[in-house]
């Protein structure tokens, strides 16, 4: 099973978990990140996803390998975002770090969704009762 | 030579197209491939906008010199996960 995927269909946590366990790893930590209806004030109806995805299934190989050396008791990574048309509440990226123990695994974990949004190649247009907008994101370090 | 463009996001809305092969003089760097871009489609704003460079799908500055067959794509500020 491919680590590190683009896809264009609805992400299962417990096919991305699999990806990572094996009898050694004894502690895994999932993110999932969700499509938010509302922030603040501001109502969303639906996000549209977008990425360049050979470049960004390559950087999330290369943020997890930033997470493993600074944590080197991280054992396996996986990550796998979705793109196209997303909903309300469906699950548009999914991250599983495992280790033998729990420790660091959080601390990784963080560490890889702070990283994604900064500098992989993925962008969301935002539909809402007023329009269309694509995202420039604020954490983007690009 | 030819290099292939990549544009994505708002850029790609902008320019209109999200793929296409362009032609350039040998050793051109990646600046006279904006400038290029530039007059060819000048609704698109490029100099206005904020955006960074990929060639072969690692990051490069504006002065990197292409090559012949290299994949070039214009990244607007991300916002994924």
């Amino acid at each position: 099973m491919r680590l590190y995927e683009i896809t264009g269909g609805p992400i299962s946590l417990d096919n991305v978990m699999a990806r990572v366990v094996n009898p050694a790893r004894g502690g895994v930590t999932l993110f999932a990140g969700t499509v938010r209806g509302i922030t603040g004030e501001a109502e969303t109806d639906y996000l549209e996803y977008e990425a360049y995805p050979e470049m960004a299934e390559a950087s999330f190989a290369s943020i997890a390998g930033e997470a493993k050396q600074r944590w080197p008791d991280i054992a396996e990574v996986a990550v796998v975002h979705r793109v196209g048309r997303l909903e309300v509440g469906d699950v548009a990226i999914v991250i599983a770090v495992a280790a033998s123990h729990r420790r660091d695994t959080f601390d990784a974990c963080h560490y890889i969704i702070d990283r994604i949004k900064e500098v992989s190649p993925i962008w969301k247009k935002e539909v809402s009762p007023g329009g269309a907008l694509w995202i420039e994101g604020p954490e983007s370090k690009l | 030579m030819q290099v292939k463009l990549r544009a994505f996001a708002a850029i790609r809305d902008s320019l209109g197209f999200g793929e296409k092969h362009v032609e350039l003089p040998d050793g051109a760097r990646v600046e006279a491939l904006l400038q290029h871009l530039h007059t060819l489609h000048p609704a698109a704003g490029l100099p206005e906008r904020h955006f960074s460079i990929a060639v072969n799908r690692s990051f490069v500055p504006r002065d990197h010199v292409l090559n012949d067959g290299d994949e070039v794509a214009l990244i607007p500020p991300v916002s994924g996960g």
